[in-house]
């Protein structure tokens, strides 16, 4: 069956700029003019719409399904149920323990039950409501600690309720100080909210498999989940990328992704489907509420002795990345600081509310909220300077952390520290519309306190305890219309942060080529690993860095052999010798040849932690980011505004600085969000406020102006020096903005988000 | 019930027949294949589908196609005739998107937004305007200079 007749588009490949410079997006024409093509623009003549009947129950068994009326309905073509699943009816990103469709019973409200297609969208709704579905309703399990120990509750999965459990001990776990603090701190739900809702067109094709083309973070994981839940080779279920509107994290698991292929493949017609909002909330994972107990040590002269941390998070229904965030959550534990002694455990677990899983800064936003609010309370308890406190006990180059692993790259948190500190503050407010409450009019600056607040934090890069991660490229070159051209193709996820316009950058400067085509991102080249973990610039860029050279070895050989001139260099579209001599000239050199190669980049091998000691060197690299955040609160009605959040952090090496701002912008925003705004709420495992009327996410009017400081020491492991960007900011945006919402009110505040209630006491 | 209503999209007639509860939003990308506008939400709550309509800017979502009958309907894929509007060369320099799933959205809210201003804008003016438009990826900051720019061009 052909192609969809609206689908993935060509990107310009006429624009300028080599590592280090800030080209143009080459999507940015398409998406200023709304004609990137995302998931949700889909189109096929010949298409129906898919629509998902999910459970209205947290916990519930189910007795019965009945489908007959749904599918007498006028205008339905197809009614599936788990019964109807070709393959395993099982996946999951770590443990294969979610249904794609529920059999027997439900584990959380929204889990997909039974599938229609139709021929329009209101269609398949009104035909989901017919569907009869007999549920028994049982109690849901709800408190993260409790599942974490509560023998008498439910198993909600064959092992218990426990997904993992993870203890780090070091040095002397009984260590004493002279300056004790302690806290509870709990983090609600956050949502990815990416604006653009989870949408895909499943075409089937004549070889009985099924091309589906989609947004999400990683195409070649999804492959091997979908092709197995449909009983099919991988090589049968094919996935081209589409516009993606935003991930997060939120697209790592699978949503309408086998659901779509069940359907097209059932009826052999090309069947699209996209979420609306509120189906959304409840079609991904969010990320993971967690409850923490901490206690921090230290001399009086303010060295910390020890730390001791109990952490609990929720995962919800279905592992998912649950044993990822106790693994990054434990190892992150005590943050960027020289610690000697701790002892950590950390639990995930099961619950009936909704799944949890990636969220950028996975695993390291909720331990970074704790132990910086700890930090401000140490400093408080020592009448020390809370930015000095940090500086005082920031880990460097040679630090070991918490597992014994130690740093053998640039670890600059001092220095980050010292370069927020050391930005000018923001004058007090003096326009109407700059208090809290603005153009409401709610002050006119009584009740209003001001605060400066610090969050530092220290967040892994690329996978971990012990994952061989990787990616792969294949880059052809060639002459096209008398211009050398090369044609770079990777399975990787453009999700918005930019990644088309590194690659492009990588080839230009590697090949001195000006001209570089991206091939639509597909499963017909190699795992490129997710766009996740802050790590596609490393390992993507690693990737088509080492295809380049590849094709550049060949380019040389080639020139050798022509002139017996050893050439080392492609400039200008030149090949250059090592003495800065033009050997020939790159296009006359190739003439009709073709030159391709394939590569994959791995990053240095980590390792398992020990189960009993949590010892190990799990992470290939750490990113470092310090915000200092300045707020207004109006105290008498619990109103926040965040006057001025400045950020200092390390890249490594910006390969396109504008898009490193732009990530440390919107990562910031995220992390305010958290601490003022976001959260699901969630009462007996029912979600209450799936919309944006009720979930609320920053607006233009809540982002504070920020003053970025981008450092540069290189990885010395990394390709170009790079060091993970995309998550850092995300994390210690929110204690930043927490911490100086307590010195301005002198309220303990334990949880995020900061609601009007909690500053009122009402 | 169906209606006959002609939309002016973009400069091109485009008569359709619609179910009368249908929305701009939905006649523009389902029925007449103009995806330039996109569906963030479909409550009025996120401004992804902003469009002009007789230059003035309207959540299409939120507007029933047949009180669109005879209007002028503008899309971000028409604002320039295949070209580039000043507004959407602005949000390319100063990287006001990301993903780009809110910008034919904000761009057409920033035109709007211009159209109605008359003099100087403040930051805080272009704030406050442009308030009904989420970008979740956060491109805030380019988005205030990209408005800024076209306003200095403007005047
Ligand atoms: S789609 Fe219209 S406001 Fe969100
Ligand atoms: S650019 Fe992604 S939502 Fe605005």
């Amino acid at each position: 069956m052909s192609a969809p007749a609206r689908s993935p588009q060509v990107l310009d490949d006429k624009i300028s700029g080599g590592i280090g410079a800030s080209p143009q997006r080459p999507d940015g024409t398409l998406k200023v003019r709304g004609e990137f093509a995302y998931a949700s623009d889909l189109w096929h003549e010949n298409m129906v719409w898919g629509a998902t009947l999910r459970s209205p129950h947290p916990h519930a068994g189910i007795r019965s399904i009945g489908i007959a009326k749904a599918l007498a309905y006028p205008g339905v073509h197809a009614v599936l149920t788990h019964a109807d699943v070709p393959g395993e009816n099982a996946y999951g990103l770590k443990h294969q323990d979610t249904p794609v469709l529920a059999e027997d019973r439900v584990r959380y409200q929204g889990e997909p039950v039974a599938l229609v297609a139709a021929d329009h969208p209101e269609i398949a709704r009104q035909a989901l409501k017919l569907i009869e579905v007999d549920y028994e309703v049982w109690e849901p399990v709800t408190d993260m600690e409790r599942a974490a120990h509560d023998e008498t509750l439910p198993r909600l999965h064959e092992n218990g309720n426990v997904v993992r459990h993870q203890r780090i001990v070091k040095g002397d776990p009984d260590a004493r100080a002279d300056v004790v603090v302690s806290g509870v701190y709990e983090l609600g739900m956050q949502d990815q909210a990416f604006l653009g809702p989870e949408a895909g067109l499943a075409v089937p094709a004549e070889d009985g498999g099924v091309d589906l083309y989609l947004a999400t973070q990683w195409l070649h994981v999804d492959q091997k989940q979908t092709a197995h839940a449909l009983g099919l080779p991988v090589e049968k279920v094919r996935l081209t990328l589409s516009g993606v509107g935003g991930a997060f994290g939120g697209r790592e698991d699978l949503s309408m992704q086998v659901h779509s292929c069940m359907l097209a493949l059932h009826l052999g017609r090309p069947v699209k489907m996209s979420y609306n909002r509120e189906e959304s909330f409840f079609g991904h994972v969010h990320r993971h509420p967690a409850r923490m107990y901490y206690e921090h040590g230290a001399t009086k002269d303010g060295d910390l002795v020890y730390v001791k941390a109990r952490m609990y998070f929720d995962g919800g229904a279905y592992a998912s990345k649950t044993p990822v965030v106790v693994g990054n959550g434990t190892t992150l534990s005590v943050g960027p600081y020289n610690v000697p002694n701790a002892h950590i455990e950390g639990w995930g677990v099961y619950s009936n509310n909704p799944t949890c899983g990636a969220m950028r800064g996975l695993g390291a936003v909720q331990p970074t909220y704790a132990y910086e609010s700890q930090m401000d309370k140490l400093a408080t308890a020592l009448g020390m300077d809370p930015a000095e406190l940090r500086i005082r006990n920031a880990m460097s180059e040679g630090s070991t952390t918490v597992t014994g692993q130690v740093v053998d790259f640039p670890a600059p948190v001092a220095e980050l520290v010292r370069r927020v500190r050391d930005m000018p503050l923001p004058p007090p407010n003096t326009d109407e519309l700059g208090f809290p409450g603005g153009a409401a009019n709610t002050t006119h600056g009584e009740g209003v306190v001001r605060g400066i607040g610090y969050g530092v934090t220290i967040k892994n890069i690329a996978y971990a305890e012990g994952l061989d991660d990787y990616s792969t490229a294949r880059v052809r070159l060639q002459v096209i219309g008398g211009e050398p051209t090369a044609l770079v193709h990777t399975a990787a996820a453009e999700v918005g942060q930019g990644l088309v316009t590194v690659q492009q950058q990588i080839a230009r400067s590697e090949l001195g080529v000006e001209r570089i085509t991206l091939h639509t991102s597909d499963t017909s080249v190699g795992d490129a690993g997710s766009s996740s973990a802050s790590r596609q610039t490393y390992l993507t860029g690693g990737a088509v860095r080492n295809a380049c050279l590849a094709v550049a070895e060949r380019v040389y050989a080639l020139a050798a052999e022509r002139f017996g001139v050893e050439a080392t260099n492609l400039s200008g579209g030149k090949v250059v010798a090592a003495d800065g001599a033009v050997v020939a000239d790159l296009a006359e050199l190739l003439g009709e040849d073709v030159i391709e190669e394939t590569r994959e980049y791995h990053h240095r091998k980590t390792y398992p932690l020990d189960p009993e000691t949590g010892q190990g060197n799990a992470h290939v690299q750490y990113g470092f980011s310090a915000h200092r955040a300045v707020v207004d609160v109006d105290t008498e009605l619990g109103l926040v505004k965040v006057v001025q959040l400045d950020c200092a952090q390390d890249v490594g090496k910006a390969i396109n600085p504008d898009a490193v701002l732009g990530q440390i912008h919107g990562g910031s925003a995220q992390g305010l969000g958290l601490a003022v705004m976001e959260e699901i709420q969630v009462t007996d495992g029912v979600v209450r406020n799936p919309s944006f009327t009720d979930y609320l996410i920053p607006t233009i009017l809540d982002m504070p102006p920020m003053r970025v400081d981008i450092l540069e020491r290189p990885d010395p492991h990394a390709p170009y020096g790079v060091r993970g960007v995309g998550e850092p900011p995300t994390i210690s945006a929110t204690p930043a903005v927490a911490n100086a919402i307590r010195a301005a009110t002198g309220l303990e505040l334990p949880r995020v988000p900061i609601k009007p209630e909690h500053l009122t006491g009402t | 019930m169906d209606a006959e209503i002609t939309l002016r999209v973009d400069g091109a007639d485009q008569p359709v027949t619609v179910d009368t509860r249908t929305t701009v939003l939905d006649a523009l990308r389902e029925r007449l294949g103009n995806t330039s506008p996109k569906k963030g939400c479909d409550h009025g709550q996120c401004g992804a589908c902003t469009v002009l309509v007789d230059g003035r800017r309207v959540l299409s979502c939120l507007m029933l196609a047949v009180a669109a009958d005879g209007a002028e309907v503008t899309t971000a894929a028409g604002l320039a005739n295949g070209d580039l509007h000043p507004v959407q060369r602005a949000f390319i320099d100063h990287d006001g998107f990301q993903c780009g799933y809110c910008t034919p959205g904000q761009i057409c809210s920033a035109v709007g937004v211009l159209e109605e201003s008359d003099g100087e804008l403040s930051r805080a003016e272009v704030a406050e305007r442009m308030s009904g438009n989420l970008c979740r990826c956060g491109a805030y900051p380019g988005i205030v200079a990209a408005v800024e720019q076209a306003a200095g061009e403007q005047r």
